[in-house]
């Protein structure tokens, strides 16, 4: 088997896919149902798909990916207030903010340790939180932004209080970006990006430029990020500076963690796991429901992901053989 | 204007308390530790329940706050900790987030999410006048009892045989070890030690920094920004770091209200970014 044939396999849609995408498109279907979870599962896959391509692809650990999420959100939501309440172009907007921001920081993360990046990223987070609250009169401050009104979605459908219009926006939105990061991933840019990630100095010895790669793959994965507040803006018509807070970021690494980084789907399957176990203890402990999320992170970690994974893919391995 | 100053460097001087040992795990042994706060919040909570339901004076409290905080610390380093110290970075921020969260959330159930308050006996409360400034006396209070530990720390970590021991295991752990010096030991004990360091911290400044559920969260920043930009080769650069931090804290909130902590996180970001090993140390 030649690289490329091995490298067009890698590329191929397989059947779980193609029945992933046909069940959530299929959810639409259903009369009434659970829009609602299933718009906040779209949305946080989104933003952990975005996290992915930095972390699970580049290996650069960030504890501020809300920044972007939050540049996205106030994007769109200062937009729909002020000047159209058209969707697309809010998200349009959203995602040119989110990407200036991230390639204007993506400097700032090419030097140093994973805790220089770390304290770096939590530190933009952090500032552009900072600047929200110090602009009360534009953002809300405190209290949030209220009195955005979405216009119909191309024209035709309404944003509903069911939220089966906001589902369908979310869920294609994350399935046109996943295309498109399907192919940037498998494309030669993004085998660079994974050579980065496992050797900087021999991938730089390789003749890749380390640095440059690095900045567009940060602002791409801005972009994304921008994309999903955008749509967390839009079909909740609320925006507040909860938007930038540190939990998001940390609640959005347990997300891809908990999904595995570096295949892609692993923030949509540790989107669909996060939010369900959420979910089901909110209903248990309503307050509490923090403490489990943190014993679960603290027994994953010392189980070792790489082992409950790494077994689960044994499993699948197994099943297929049969 | 010195008043500032003199509010800055007693608060600088409770966060150096608070994150020295900090500066040890994350700045010597290399190891990403987002839960020290929960140590300085689990002392903060002991001094409170003394005083509160047992009428402990508060002086006896302060070392009844290191002892609980120290002994939390070794438990959790020998069951926990001690796994994680050849994990990835990665692994063990996810590990220290994840008991942030269960001490938070345990706290909130435990004593309510209330902002807890602790009554300082009255000959350390109220301001005197030295020099021509307003000096608070608990204040003062602080900078003496911190300004003796910063020294005291110095001291141990440079003089005695068991900074020595520290220092090498931290240098290179498997030589160390080779040479008969009981690493795991030396680690426990620095984890304990700095744990109870950050409990005394959180004792003492219930009163300054305000003392709810939260607190971990809310100051792991001002711990990590202590470490990262002080520098990883030793507790001189963290000390400063803290002063730093602690007088550009103040005054800032004094002069630019509105800014809020903006010019903190700006300044670190640009200390980072031309310094990635922090202000006072030279890369390794």
């Amino acid at each position: 088997m030649s690289a490329a044939e091995g490298l067009a396999r890698r590329a191929r849609w397989r059947w779980p896919e193609i029945v992933f995408w046909l069940v959530a498109f299929g959810a639409l279907l259903m009369p009434s149902g659970k829009y609602l979870i299933l718009n906040e599962i779209a949305i946080l896959a989104l933003f952990a798909l975005s996290l992915d391509l930095i972390l699970g692809y580049a290996g650069i650990v960030s504890l501020g990916h809300a920044a972007f999420f939050g540049v996205g959100a106030y994007t769109a939501g200062l937009l729909a207030k002020h000047v159209t309440g058209d969707p697309l172009a809010g998200l349009a907007a959203a995602i040119a903010a989110a990407t200036i921001v991230g390639f204007l920081t993506s400097f700032l993360v090419l030097r140093g340790s994973d805790l220089t990046r770390l304290m770096v990223t939590l530190g933009v987070a952090l500032v552009l939180g900072e600047i929200a609250n110090a602009f009360p009169r534009l953002t809300g401050g405190a209290d949030g932004l209220q009195g955005v009104v979405m216009g119909k979605l191309l024209g035709q459908f309404e944003f509903d209080l069911f939220g089966r219009t906001a589902y369908a926006y979310s869920l294609a939105t994350l399935f046109v970006l996943m295309l498109l990061a399907r192919r940037i991933v498998q494309s030669p840019f993004g085998l660079s990006l994974m050579s980065i990630r496992r050797n900087p100095l021999r991938a730089a010895a390789l003749g890749v430029p380390v640095h440059s790669r690095l900045i567009a793959a940060y602002t791409l994965a801005a972009a994304y990020a921008g994309a999903a507040g955008a749509l967390l803006a839009q079909t909740t018509a609320f925006v507040s500076l909860d938007v930038f807070e540190f939990h998001r970021s940390a609640d959005l690494l347990l997300v891809l963690i908990i999904g595995g980084a570096g295949w892609l789907y692993g923030g949509i399957a540790g989107a669909v796991i996060y939010k369900m176990l959420q979910d089901g203890i909110a209903t248990l402990t309503p307050q509490y429901w923090q403490f489990w999320i943190g014993l679960f992170l603290v027994v994953f970690v010392m189980v070792g992901r790489q082992r409950l994974i790494g077994g689960l893919y044994g499993l699948l391995a197994l099943a297929r053989r049969r | 204007m010195a008043t500032i100053l003199f509010d800055g460097v007693a608060y600088g001087m409770l966060l150096f308390v608070l994150a020295c040992g900090l500066a040890v795990t994350l700045g010597l042994m290399n190891f990403v530790n987002l839960a020290h706060g929960a140590f300085a919040m689990a002392g903060g909570y002991v001094t409170v329940i003394l005083m509160d339901r047992w009428g402990v004076p508060f002086l006896a409290c302060l070392p009844a706050a290191f002892i609980v905080a120290a002994a939390l610390g070794f438990v959790l380093e020998r069951t926990l900790y001690v796994h994680m110290y050849g994990r990835s970075h990665l692994d063990q921020v996810l590990f220290t987030i994840g008991l942030v969260f269960m001490a938070v959330t345990a706290v909130d159930w435990a004593m309510g999410s209330s902002q807890q308050n602790i009554k300082l006996p009255a000959w350390l409360q109220g301001r005197r006048e030295i020099l021509g400034v307003q000096v608070g006396i608990y204040r003062s209070f602080i900078i003496v009892i911190c300004g003796t530990l910063a020294i005291g720390l110095q001291l141990a970590l440079m003089r005695t045989r068991f900074g020595s021991r520290l220092r090498a295991a931290v240098d290179d752990a498997r030589v160390a070890r080779g040479l008969g010096i009981p690493v795991g030991t030396v680690f426990a004990v620095t984890f304990a030690v700095g744990s109870g360091l950050a409990g005394l911290g959180g004792a003492l400044g219930a009163e300054l920094l305000g003392l709810d559920p939260n607190f971990p969260l809310k100051f792991m920043i001002y711990f990590l920004i202590v470490v990262t930009v002080g520098g990883t080769s030793g507790i001189t650069g963290p000390f400063v770091a803290s002063l730093l931090l602690g007088v550009a804290d103040i005054a800032g909130k004094y002069y630019v209200p509105a800014l809020g902590a903006f010019m903190i996180y700006l300044v670190m970001i640009v200390v980072l970014v031309l310094r990635p090993h922090g202000l006072f140390a030279r890369p390794r």
